[in-house]
């Protein structure tokens, strides 16, 4: 298996086979390509500008017709916490998307372990049971498992998406059995000669070697809970003090008589940690979304 | 179907003493019980479950009671609005999930031939699919918006007369096409993968061979691609079917910019008219506004037949997800 990387430096660009000379057609096709770039470039930064703008603007502002601060009002990153409960709506997506993460982690890698490395009866049948899990939509079980957390009395809060992290994720357990595959079994095997038991090989052996694997999983876990929409409105939509961000936002705008000046500020607000965990973890990121889509 | 498994290594030797042989197997068992308690408590249990639910009448109060198959047939017969969510799905699947994928090929072929800053490039097509998709949605809202959205305050400056967007119903499925094409980072950057992944010597074997250039992209690249593009194809109707958070906060933050005040969120949803009440919304509105959890599992039952048969053609390019595929 190779896990594809689209990172600068690790592979070293494919060329198109090059001619000897320069031909004339060659430069046009060179400008007409990078202006298309260019332009498309542009289309594709300008909604983070106009938002970036607008959240600088007074209220009043932001009803005309101007695209630029005049003056820059920066209070709409504060105003956005006395008008709402926002630091309570990022308290409980920090504490979704971590919790969600830390309980996945714990119970994901050592399946991911076992249907990767060792061999075991029915293990392709749970393997496939676990692919189809991840692929069919989750509205076509949503209404028993609605019924189980009410029963328990647990809706109303985010702890029905959290808990059942706990009993592992189907996705996170795909895509960590991926990198473990790609882990030669000789070292392993080695470890086992050495007097590990299967713990001490996944914990000294695997884990180590599959760092940056159990990375992407955990980031990817922890945006798709920071990001989740249909959870929490199902789950929370009654009980506004158990909101996700992501949630209050898109309550946010017309709520209050809020303008768009503030609802960007928010806007920006969410989208801000994202942007932040990809750049310091960009490599293996994209190693992970290119292993569940590029295998084989 | 086989699922090729490729085990390192093995439980237990023959020659192992049988104590330790059952210390191993007791590690393998903790390890892999949680997450086969998982499936069965929120995979298998809830989709027999379901059926069962589909059946009766239940409002979570009282007990299920047995109706036979008159959800099905209020389903199929008498539901108002049912078949507008169904179109309005289907027309995400029909025409969103195509035009993504091109849009997502045409960048990735752009960017394979950016030879300079090619790091630059890729990282701004790609920054727009992290944007959280309700931050993306209240944004493009904001962006469209008749009034003072920059879109049309653009589209005035050349003296063109902007229209409604998100409040017209004739509009709001096209603008969520725009969003779509805006967040076509997460599969570009796969076909991109795949793009660089083509050998380069079967390209120079072709044009030894006397290939020109778009006979070279027909019979080297496409082949090489096409098993991405079938998994962008599946996994992008798959999306749709479930196409959910866009439309219904689309709805909500279009709504309330124009000023349209309820109570019942069954009515917000859907907003401008009914064009982007979805498949799921509606299993929504039914299962938890209305509380008729069985009526919502009939729908959800006929989701599942849709969703596994998508499913079923995907899992028969198995090598997609399987270590052992070609490489």
């Amino acid at each position: 298996m190779t896990a594809i990387s689209t990172s600068e430096h690790d592979i070293p660009r494919r060329q198109i086979p090059q001619r000897k000379a320069v031909k004339p057609h060659r430069i046009l096709s060179w400008i007409a390509e990078h202006t298309v770039l260019a332009v498309l470039g542009v289309l594709f930064i300008g909604p983070v500008v106009f938002v970036l703008l607008t959240s600088f603007m007074s209220s009043t502002q932001t009803l005309t017709a101007s695209l630029w601060p005049q003056p820059w009002d920066f209070g709409n990153y504060w105003k956005a916490f006395t008008q709402v409960p926002l630091a309570l709506w990022f308290g409980n997506s920090a504490l979704y998307a971590v919790l969600a993460t830390a309980f996945m982690l714990v119970s994901s890698v050592p399946a991911a372990y076992v249907l990767a490395k060792i061999k075991l009866r029915f293990a392709n049948v749970i393997f496939l049971a676990i692919i189809v899990a991840m692929l069919l939509p989750p509205q076509i079980t949503v209404v028993p498992i609605y019924v189980m957390w009410a029963k328990l009395g647990l809706t109303g809060s985010l702890w029905p998406l959290i808990l059942p992290n706990l009993l592992g994720d189907a996705f996170s357990i795909f895509l960590l059995r991926q990198f473990f595959l790609t882990i030669p079994p000789e070292y392993s095997d080695a470890a086992r000669i050495d007097g590990n038991g299967e713990f001490g090989v996944l914990m000294r052996v695997v884990v180590p070697m599959a760092r940056p694997g159990i990375a992407a999983a955990a980031i990817f876990l922890f945006f798709a809970s920071w990001n989740d929409y249909f959870g929490p409105f199902l789950y929370t939509s009654e009980n506004p003090n158990a909101w996700p961000v992501s949630y209050g936002l898109a309550t946010f705008h017309g709520m209050h008589g809020t303008d768009w000046g503030t609802t960007m500020a928010v806007t920006m607000l969410v989208t801000i940690p994202v942007v932040v965990i990809f750049f310091f973890a960009q490599r293996v990121f994209v190693e992970g979304i290119t292993l569940t889509g590029v295998k084989g | 179907m086989t699922v090729p498994l490729t085990a390192g290594g093995r439980v237990a030797k023959a020659t192992r003493p049988s104590r330790a042989r059952i210390k191993t197997r007791l590690a393998v068992w903790s390890m892999i019980t949680p997450a086969l308690l998982g499936l069965l408590v929120f995979f298998v249990y809830p989709l027999v479950m379901n059926v069962y639910y589909s059946f009766t009448r239940y409002d979570l109060l009282s007990d299920p009671q047995w109706v036979g198959f008159r959800n099905y047939v209020y389903l199929f017969t008498q539901d108002p609005r049912v078949v507008t969510a169904t179109v309005n799905t289907l027309w995400f699947v029909v025409i969103l999930v195509p035009i993504r994928l091109v849009a997502a090929l045409a960048v990735a072929w752009l960017l394979v031939r950016a030879k300079r800053a090619s790091g630059f490039w890729r990282t701004l097509f790609y920054l727009p699919a992290l944007v959280p998709p309700v931050a993306s949605v209240v944004a493009f809202v904001f962006l469209f918006n008749p009034g003072t959205g920059p879109v049309n305050l653009v589209l005035k400056f050349f003296g063109i007369k902007g229209p409604l967007w998100f409040n017209d119903p004739n509009l709001s499925k096209p603008s969520l096409v725009l969003l779509g094409v805006w967040v076509l980072g997460d599969i570009m950057i796969i076909f991109l993968a795949s793009l660089l992944d083509v050998p380069q010597e079967q390209y120079e074997a072709a044009a030894l061979d006397g290939a020109n250039g778009p006979q070279r992209t027909w019979y080297v690249t496409l082949p090489h691609i096409v098993p991405v593009l079938i998994f962008g194809i599946i996994t992008g109707v798959i999306g749709a079917l479930q196409y959910f958070t866009e439309a219904a906060v689309a709805s909500a933050v279009a709504s309330g910019s124009a000023g349209v005040v309820t109570t019942n969120p069954g009515s917000i949803l859907g907003y401008p008219g009914d064009s982007l009440l979805t498949y799921t919304q509606w299993l929504y509105v039914r299962g938890f506004s209305n509380f008729q959890l069985g009526y919502a599992s009939a729908l959800a039952v006929l989701l599942f037949i849709v969703a596994s048969v998508v499913v079923g053609l995907l899992l028969r390019r198995f090598d997609a997800f399987s270590s052992e595929g070609k490489s």
